[in-house]
């Protein structure tokens, strides 16, 4: 059982079910990827997982905690963080308004959390006065991703963090993944540009039609050639 | 240059002075319009009503105070009773969430939904307003009628034109600067007014930031409340009160909200200030500016009033259904708080 | 059209308030009741047209009947020949050469070209220069027209026809107004319509309460002919003078209550007739086109619906029939009063009606109309009665008693409101609702 963990999860938005019984879990410290074609389920999976969704059969649990029934304002303050794939900053707040609207269940001190952020990504901590709608793509990213950071989360979960973004922008976004990873935070993400995203995890599942295809390390899976010839592109 | 000077005066008495006012009190409403907009996304057609209720409850306190024979002057006595009566329309504007609007809303209904619920509650305060205080004209001004006297205005400056300024006047402008001040500082300054703002943003992310509706929504209408108590109450200070006359301003206060960007609370503000002055601008007769204005002793021989006076309140029909027609997201963009 | 039972008793019970009404205060109050309730229905079948059919807010009704109203007077009042000879060609080239700068500033905008920006500047250059040419010309024409007896006409007239073709003509008027208003606003969101609809149906009223050359502004026009007889011939009429003899009546109260019958006659073959249309076209392919649409805009667009000229036809057709209820109201009235025409009353009321009756189900409209308008003259009565015995336990001179009494008629505006609130929460879909396809 790992620290976060969905098991065997069946569900979907009503209709036929998306979420035919797949399985996926993360250690802290861990970076998990969840990759796979489209209409996989990964998005769905992901928001499973986060109680956007409610999940027909199956368990989701945090740190042994049984938490499939709880809405996503409660596993917000139980320490997971959100970061969507679309429209995930307040576009006419400024970039500290967002940091602060992210830390908004905090009642303490969150300068500090704000700081570690801004020295994450420096280039927010310049532009802290400007409405995020007017940054670039990948600096809306880096605030996304930072107001999901300003609740002091143990697991981040990103959806599809790199959508949009150039190759450079995407090299970048992932370094910094794995700095947050390295504090010990638990990350999972769903991502299509599968082959980069599998270079940095430490494990990765690969989803088709709602079920787990393949489980392994990122590393074994980039080496199996089923995988690579299904799912990478040879 | 005195010739200037005098057209400047009739200029102040007849346009900047009336268009200050007017255009403060349809700001103030246009600010609680769009308040509701931009949270609860749907037009509110009862806010006249709302304004009308909030009147008529500070005229009701108004009339037991001078009864009491309490008195502010020389401000009008209404300014004691107008705490009262922002209470008593923030607590009906939340008795009609609660009871009408909460429902619809778990339903997520559509917005036109809650568009034509607001036409019932536009009947019902009507109703009520004119059940209670019946319908006819109240002037509950009291205290000093003038901060500055058109003969004054002369002797002091040695003018042909006087510049009257009521103390009806002054209060409004006066009041509505300072909650404006007060508004702008609570959606940029604190934690929930900043909320507000993420939940008018972006709904989806503003619960994944915990942010709860529940709080965000009871907030509005506290805010909407007590603009539309104020707004009602300075322009039946201003202008007599009469419950008829608070669904004729829905129109123009839809007008300033929408030109300035439906909401937008800057637009809400600059929009009030547009349709006051365009209305004034616009029905004024420059006759005698002209006059005064050129050399000699000539006077033009009409008016030169660009419309009829009668069209007054046309004019701001007009302006909206244009701005609808041109850029319905207002002169700055819309939907934002 | 299967009246199923429970329709039957719905409308049964409806007729039988009427007759309650007719015994307890006067035949003469429930024919008054009767004919309005009329009217409204064949109003409200119009809102429904376009609400119901196809989920257009307009809330520009008032409008509407106002202009049908003006139909009225421009058809049935007799000419004021001075009036003509004063400015009367004058004005009319004026209200030419103002149309003229309109479609002059479309052709401008649809065909010079540049950007939008320039285009629109170029186009109200082109309105703007026209408006000056029009008052120029109008403005001494209107200032001659209304010196002429300003205390009896002041104004053109109308052309003399019988009164019953205004409500065509009222209904061609509307329809025209209709098709250029939903040609510039029809794309817009529903709360923004509402609001634009609102907005020119206010505009419009401003217009016909300030141009008097026209139809007297708030002078008003008093004594428009009748298409029923008048009471003071009728009481002279020998068969008159007999049933008021064999029946007991007074001759004044039966004179009224012919009157008012003829009047309910017409205006029941003109409501049948409406309804009948309205079904039709409802059932038609067209009818199930326009409910598909309302349903699923996109998808509908998407299957190549041209959705907005639907809209269109819709809102006109719609439009048409106000602007017919609205020239039969002012008919029945015999005077056309711009200032009465308020939007609590000729807008939302009607709302209220669609909405109360079932949106979307013509018969719905019908009995809503009824039962909302009986309601709306009735309540005045009823509250009072109820205030009257709810403060009977104080004193005959106290103020509060006395306030209340003087104030009860205004509850009908709150007892609309609730009406409104509670069908939209307990039954959503109105006393009659939508057959489901």
């Amino acid at each position: 059982m790992r620290f976060l963990q969905g098991e065997s999860l069946y569900g979907g938005y009503g209709g036929a079910d998306i979420l035919q019984g797949c399985s996926i879990g993360v250690n802290k410290g861990e970076i998990a990827v969840v990759v796979g074609p489209n209409g996989a389920g990964k998005s769905t999976a992901m928001k499973a997982m986060f109680g956007m969704l409610s999940v027909r059969e199956g368990s989701v649990e945090l740190d042994g905690q049984d938490i499939s029934e709880l809405p996503p304002q409660e596993r917000v303050t139980l320490g997971m963080g959100f970061v969507p794939q679309n429209a995930n900053v307040f576009t006419s707040m400024t970039v500290e308004e967002n940091l602060e609207m992210g830390a908004f269940i905090r009642r303490d001190d969150f300068s500090p959390t704000m700081e570690q952020v801004f020295s994450l990504f420096p280039v927010l901590a310049e532009k802290r006065s400007q409405p995020a709608g007017e940054l670039s793509g990948g600096q809306r990213q880096q605030v996304a991703v930072g107001r999901a950071l300003m609740t002091q989360p143990s697991v981040l979960m990103l959806d599809e963090p790199t959508a949009g973004v150039s190759p450079i922008v995407m090299d970048e976004l992932f370094d910094r993944i794995i700095e947050i990873a390295k504090t010990g935070i638990a990350i999972l993400m769903v991502e299509q540009n599968a082959r980069q995203a599998l270079e940095i995890a430490d494990r990765g599942f690969v989803l088709v039609q709602g079920r787990n295809r393949y489980t392994d390390t990122g590393e074994a899976l980039l080496a199996d050639p089923e995988v690579r010839r299904a799912f990478l592109g040879g | 240059m005195t010739d200037i000077l005098n057209a400047l005066a009739l200029l102040g008495n007849f346009v900047i002075v009336p268009g200050l006012t007017y255009g403060s009190q349809l700001a103030l409403g246009a600010l609680g319009v769009t308040m509701i907009y931009a949270v609860l996304r749907f037009s509110n057609f009862a806010h006249g009503e709302t304004m009308s209720f909030g009147a008529m409850i500070t005229i009701l306190v108004t009339w037991w105070l001078q009864g009491k024979g309490v008195s502010l002057a020389p401000l009008p006595t209404a300014l004691l009773a107008l705490p009262i009566g922002i209470i008593g329309t923030v607590l009906m504007c939340l008795l009609f969430d609660r009871f009408v609007y909460r429902y619809y809303r778990r339903q997520r209904a559509a917005p036109v939904t809650y568009l034509i619920l607001s036409v019932g509650i536009l009947f019902i305060l009507s109703g009520l307003v004119r059940f209670v205080i019946g319908p006819q004209d109240r002037i509950f001004a009291d205290g000093e009628r003038f901060i500055m006297k058109a003969r004054a205005f002369k002797e002091m400056t040695g003018l042909d034109q006087g510049l009257a300024i009521k103390t009806t006047q002054g209060v409004t402008v006066v009041t509505a600067v300072i909650v404006v001040a007060l508004i702008f500082w609570f959606l940029n300054r604190t934690r929930t007014g900043k909320s507000m703002r993420a939940y008018s943003d972006n709904e989806d992310l503003a619960l994944l930031s915990g942010i709860s509706p529940a709080k965000v929504v009871s907030i509005t209408w506290i805010i909407t409340g007590a603009l539309a108590a104020v707004a009602g109450t300075l322009y039946g200070l201003d202008k007599g009160y009469k419950p008829f006359t608070y669904l004729g301003l829905v129109l123009p206060i839809f007008a300033a909200a929408i030109v300035g960007g439906v909401g937008n609370p800057l637009g809400a503000i600059s929009g009030g200030f547009v349709i006051s002055f365009s209305e004034l601008l616009l029905t004024f007769a420059y006759k005698r500016v002209i006059a005064y204005l050129t050399p000699g002793d000539w006077v033009p021989e009409g008016l030169v009033q660009l419309l009829a006076t009668d069209y007054k309140l046309a004019v701001s029909f007009v302006i909206l259904v244009i701005v609808l027609l041109v850029k319905p997201t207002g002169l700055f963009s819309g939907k934002t708080l | 059209m299967s009246l199923n039972l429970r329709n039957i008793l719905l409308f049964a019970v409806m007729g039988a308030l009427l007759i309650a009404v007719g015994v307890i205060q006067s035949a003469n109050v429930a024919l008054a009741i009767l004919n309005l309730c009329l009217i409204s229905a064949i109003m409200t079948l119009g809102v429904n047209i376009q609400w119901g059919y196809a989920g257009l807010f307009n809330a520009g009704v008032m409008g509407f009947a106002a202009l049908g109203g003006l139909a009225a007077v421009v058809v049935s009042f007799p000419p004021v020949p001075d009036a003509w000879s004063a400015g009367g060609p004058r004005a009319i080239l004026g209200v030419a050469s103002g149309a003229f700068a309109i479609g002059l500033a479309i052709l401008t905008w649809r065909k010079v070209p540049g950007s939008r920006q320039t285009r629109g500047w170029a186009a109200a250059a082109v309105a703007i220069a026209g408006i000056i040419l029009m008052r120029f010309i109008i403005d001494p024409a209107v200032e001659a027209i209304e010196a002429v007896e300003p205390a009896k006409t002041g104004f053109l007239g109308g052309l003399g026809l019988p009164i019953v073709f205004s409500w065509i003509t009222g209904g061609a008027f509307a329809a025209l107004a209709a098709w250029g208003i939903g040609k510039i606003s029809l794309g817009l969101r529903s709360d923004y319509l509402a609001i634009a609809t609102l907005g020119i149906s206010e505009i419009i009223i401003y217009f016909l309460k300030n141009e008097e050359w026209m139809a007297r502004g708030v002078k008003n026009v008093n004594g428009l002919p009748r298409p029923v007889p008048y009471e003071i011939d009728l009481q002279q009429t020998v068969w008159v003078q007999e049933l008021a003899a064999t029946f007991g009546f007074s001759l004044v109260e039966l004179s009224s209550i012919i009157v008012k019958l003829s009047y309910a006659g017409l205006f029941i073959v003109v409501l049948v007739i409406v309804f009948w249309l309205s079904e039709k076209a409802l059932k038609s392919p067209w009818g199930r086109m326009m409910r598909a649409i309302r349903d699923n805009e996109v998808a509908a667009s998407a299957m190549g619906k041209d959705v907005t000229w639907r809209h269109l036809q819709v809102f006109v057709l719609g439009s048409a029939v106000i602007g017919l209820a609205g020239a039969m109201l002012t008919t029945l009235d015999g005077i056309f009063t711009p200032a009465s025409y308020q939007p609590l009353r000729f807008t939302f009321l009607i709302w209220v009606m669609v909405i109360v009756g079932g949106s979307g189900n013509n018969l719905g409209s019908i009995l809503g109309g009824f039962v909302i308008w009986f309601f709306w003259i009735e309540a005045e009565p009823i509250g009072l009665a109820l205030i009257e015995f709810l403060t009977s336990g104080m004193a005959v001179d106290s103020a509060l008693r006395s306030h209340l009494i003087e104030n009860a008629a205004h509850t009908r505006l709150a007892t609309m409101g609730v009406v409104l609130l509670l069908v939209l929460r307990f039954s959503p879909r109105g006393l009659i609702p939508e057959r489901s396809k």
